[in-house]
């Protein structure tokens, strides 16, 4: 079965650690990527030729992106390595994608899933003005471009990154006015116990929270967002929330980076057939998983924050884990992955431990979804109210998810509901007061991302891959 | 989780009524409607949502040219009734009667357009075939392939999400139980009407029997003794981000070969919705059907052939649905050869989205009078029992 072909998508913490163990293991997957370089989301690399050092770069994280980075340089003799490559279908064991602008297929016999997350968003009235963003958003235009999204900077949502992100505002000198905290402070102390269970990490968030105090940013917990002020010629001007008191106050600021922790990136297992469980505690669909990462569907498998957002570290031992159920499905299972597999095992239960208690520190709050005005837009991409959105349910008797999109719109732009469905869900959930896991989840549709019709407009040449020319050139559409 | 999981099963009230439809595609839900203008009571049985496979997601094509000439006749009484649905159910279905231009690539093709738009029966499309100057004047961004084309002033297309969930309203409100989530797996003939058994949801009884369940039809006529070889496809769909709404008339391909054959639409949103090029094998378990990348290629390619301009623009989303195909391309629509009181209205080959509110009226006529003034006999199921026959012979 040496000739087994292996792909995997997304070169993140997940993605390169399990293709490492493959390669040390004998075998030769092929790893695609859209970003430019390796690294993924939070280990993402500086262009080639840049020189910012990795303390700057990564903070507290640098030796662990020093380390995953230098893995890969190693590694790259050893794969198919498709960089700038954009997965955007799949069938029949093959694998879609465009590079550069050219089509570009891949078969395989098994596909590792390594997608990361994104931003989870909760909508606000005003919104779609000019000058909200999401926090990973803020955070890439930190990262890449070394640029702030505004003067003032208003940070609102829920979760680890909330306070992260504003610091690493701070310390880049950008004014930051306040941080919006939906969630109670009472639950950071509930949730203690199982966040302690990586206590200098803890440590290091309540820095990050002191480190904000001294810098006179006006911290608030327990809030309510009501509305982003401003106007559509000059943009957000302003953000009015409700405190844990009920009193309402207003904040000025040009800018907003909104975000509530993440959701997993599932379109690619999606479109492959992969069944999905609902959770409760992040109220979220999840693919459904053994404990080594294999999803429903023979020979596919996920691991990192696409398959359970639990953090980088988090992704590296998921990504080894897949990449050994690889390795048993190909009979080639030996007592050290044995061993191996009950370590990264002991490991991964203290880091969902940790995972679990910031879920509960930083809630979605899902009473929050039932409680927005009829005039805020739920769904940007076709601006679709929520008001429009419960007539939908209660007129037309939508009480599921695809059939409120079919009926609505609420899901069918470009983002194909990526920011928008689970909100769209907890709405409709609201008003028609079924439980959310009964109101469903919305079926994933390809293109994953949108597609350019240029694409197949001329007669594509052969793309070959960057480092390789080991494997023969992949067909191409005609 | 599966779709069919979350269909809640609608309260029962009634287990008895003059008429059972089975199934609550466009058909279905616009029959039950005309049924209850007649008078008739009604029960719509669904075993999913009304609507949700072939009738909610297929292009939207109000479309009459091209049809069998036979069709036409049935065409033309929908397309009636596509002018007035705001009277009638108090929706438009976005309805836009936009024109329809029906474009090919071979100048031998032009007379064939010709001799279509010349047929007495197309005489109410008062189509216009074009070709030269006149094509270029009219339509100055088709590509150089397309030589003619045939021009359908009143054809058009409408949102076909809102059309079955539309008519099954109307008809609830006028009267009609319309149950979903209620799945049929028997029928039978009793002595003075038909006994129908679900799955877990107890037995219905009528007097007259209605069967439009599309893709599953072949499967009731069956246990009627009358099969037809229908074979279920799933034509491919997608849609491009929003665009300045410059595309006012929906445009299609008339050509022999399949992978040719693209069609497509912009709605005044911006959207440019594009169909045809392959249809896929659906899996009838799952009663799912996916939109094969290949599909794409095609339908890309065969567009921007049509409209070279057409450049930096970009899919957002595809699908496709099961549809029902018969091998005389024309639906299965009239009563049973066999059975007193029971009806037929299904296998729509691709094309019963225009033809919704014409086959509900139609059926209605027929199950309230015995007859009707439209010409539906090439539709008869009896013409594959004779086929069956001959076959039998022939062994
Ligand atoms: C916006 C954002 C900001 C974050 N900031 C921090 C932070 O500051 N600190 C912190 O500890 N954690 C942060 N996280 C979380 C952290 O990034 C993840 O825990 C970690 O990166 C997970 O690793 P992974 O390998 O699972 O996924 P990722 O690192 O996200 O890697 C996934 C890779 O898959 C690729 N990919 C996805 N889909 C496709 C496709 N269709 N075709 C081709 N390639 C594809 C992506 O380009 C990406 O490179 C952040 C997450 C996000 C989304
Ligand atoms: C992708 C696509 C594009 C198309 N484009 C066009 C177009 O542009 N123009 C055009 O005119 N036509 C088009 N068509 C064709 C058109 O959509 C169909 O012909 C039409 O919708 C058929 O309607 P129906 O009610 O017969 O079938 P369906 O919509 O399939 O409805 C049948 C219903 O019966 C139910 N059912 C089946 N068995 C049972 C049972 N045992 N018990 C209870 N319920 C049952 C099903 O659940 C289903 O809801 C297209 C079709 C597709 C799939």
């Amino acid at each position: 079965m040496a000739s087994s072909r292996i792909l995997i998508v997304g070169a993140g913490p997940a993605g390169v650690r399990c293709a490492e163990t493959l390669v040390r293991h004998g075998l030769r997957p092929t790893l695609i990527d859209e970003n430019r370089r390796d690294g993924g989301q939070i280990y993402r690399r500086q262009p080639e030729g840049f020189q910012r050092d990795y303390r700057t770069l990564y903070g507290s994280e640098a030796d662990k992106a020093k380390a995953l980075h230098d893995s890969f340089d190693q590694l790259r003799p050893e794969l198919d390595y498709y960089s700038d490559t954009s997965a955007w279908h799949l069938s029949g064991q093959r694998l879609y994608a465009h590079q550069q602008g050219r089509p570009l297929e891949l078969d395989y016999d098994h596909l590792l899933l390594c997608t990361g997350a994104t931003d989870r968003v909760m909508p606000v009235k005003g919104w779609q003005l000019a000058g909200t963003y999401s926090l990973g958003g803020a955070q890439i235009a930190l990262k890449n471009q070394a640029v702030s999204i505004g003067h003032e900077v208003v940070f609102m949502g829920s979760g680890p990154l909330l306070y992260l992100v504003a610091s690493q505002y701070l310390k880049a000198g950008a004014n930051v006015a306040a941080v919006l905290d939906t969630s109670a402070f009472s639950k950071r102390l509930s949730a203690l116990p199982k966040l302690l269970s990586r206590a200098p990490l803890t440590a290091r968030g309540s820095l990050l929270l002191a480190d904000l105090l001294r810098h006179g940013v006006s911290l608030h917990f327990g809030i309510r967002p009501l509305e982003v002020l401003g106007s559509t010629d000059s943009g957000v001007s302003a953000i009015r929330f409700a405190r844990a008191d009920g009193s309402v106050s207003e904040i000025c600021c040009d800018a907003l980076a909104l975000g509530y922790h993440l959701r997993p990136e599932t379109q690619l297992a999606d479109l492959a057939g992969c069944a999905f469980q609902f959770d409760e505690l992040s109220r979220q669909w999840l693919l459904q998983l053994d404990d080594l990462g294999r999803t429903s569907v023979p020979q596919v498998y996920a691991a990192g924050d696409g398959a359970r957002i639990r953090g980088a570290d988090a992704a590296e031992r998921a990504g080894e884990l897949a990449a050994i159920a690889l390795l048993q499905d190909l009979n080639r299972a030996t007592p050290e992955l044995a061993a191996r597999q009950q370590q990264l095992h002991s490991e991964l239960a203290v880091l969902s431990r940790f995972a679990q208690g910031l879920s509960e520190a930083f809630p979605w709050p899902a009473q929050h979804a039932a409680q927005l005005s009829d005039d805020t837009i739920i769904c940007r991409c076709e601006m679709i109210s929520a008001g429009e959105l419960r007539r939908t349910v209660q007129a037309k008797g939508a009480l599921e998810v695809n059939r409120a999109k079919a009926f609505s719109r609420v899901g069918m732009g470009r983002c194909q509901g990526r920011y928008c469905a689970h909100v769209g869900a907890e709405v409709i959930a609201a008003a028609s007061g079924e439980p959310l896991q009964v109101v469903g989840r919305q079926r994933g549709q390809a293109p994953v991302k949108p597609l350019p019709i240029s694409l197949y407009a001329v007669e594509p040449t052969d793309p070959a891959p960057q480092e390789s020319m080991q494997q023969p050139a992949p067909e191409v559409l005609s | 989780m599966s779709l069919m999981a979350t269909t809640r099963t609608s309260p029962i009230h009634h287990r008895e009524a003059d008429v059972i439809i089975v199934g609550g595609g466009f058909m279905g839900a616009a029959s039950a409607f005309f049924l209850r203008q007649r008078g008739l009571s009604v029960i719509l049985l669904e075993r999913d949502m009304i609507g949700q496979y072939a009738s909610g997601v297929n292009f939207g094509n109000v479309r009459r040219q091209g049809r069998y000439l036979c069709q036409l006749d049935l065409a033309n009484r929908s397309r009636a009734l596509w002018s007035r649905l705001p009277e009638l159910i108090d929706d438009d279905l976005e309805f836009l009667p936009s024109g329809h231009m029906r474009v090919c690539y071979q100048q031998a093709q032009i007379a064939e357009l010709e001799a279509y738009a010349a047929a007495p029966e197309a005489r109410e499309l008062e189509l216009q075939v074009l070709s030269g100057k006149a094509l270029r004047e009219r339509f100055p961004y088709l590509g150089a392939d397309v030589v003619g084309g045939s021009y359908a002033p009143h054809d058009g297309h409408a949102n076909p999400r809102l059309a079955a969930p539309a008519f099954a309203r109307a008809a609830r409100r006028a009267g009609a139980d319309v149950l979903e989530g209620v799945e049929v797996s028997q029928v039978e003939k009793t002595g003075s009407g038909f006994r129908v058994q679900t799955e877990g949801q107890g037995e219905f009884r009528s007097a007259q029997l209605l069967i439009t369940a599309g893709a599953w039809g072949d499967r009731l006529s069956a246990q009627f003794g009358e099969p037809v070889p229908l074979v279920p496809r799933g034509p491919q769909m997608s849609v491009t981000e929003p665009l300045p709404y410059r595309l006012k008339t929906v445009i299609g391909v008339y050509t022999q070969l399949e992978e040719e054959v693209v069609y497509f639409r912009q709605i005044p949103r911006g959207n440019i919705i594009i169909g045809g090029c392959h249809r896929a094998t659906p899996d009838m378990v799952s009663r799912r059907v996916s939109f094969e990348p290949q599909a794409m290629v095609l339908q890309m390619q065969q567009m921007r052939r049509v409209i070279p301009q057409l450049g930096n623009i970009n899919i957002i989303r595809s699908w496709s649905g099961i549809e029902s195909y018969l091998p005389d391309s024309l639906p299965v629509m009239g009563p049973s050869s066999q059975v007193e009181g029971l009806y037929y209205a299904f296998g729509f080959c691709g094309a019963g989205f225009q033809l919704g509110p014409g086959v509900g009226e139609v059926m209605a006529e027929l199950l309230s009078t015995g007859q009707t003034s439209t010409h539906i006999d090439s539709f008869h199921i009896r013409r594959f029992a004779a086929a069956e026959q001959r076959e039998r012979v022939a062994v």
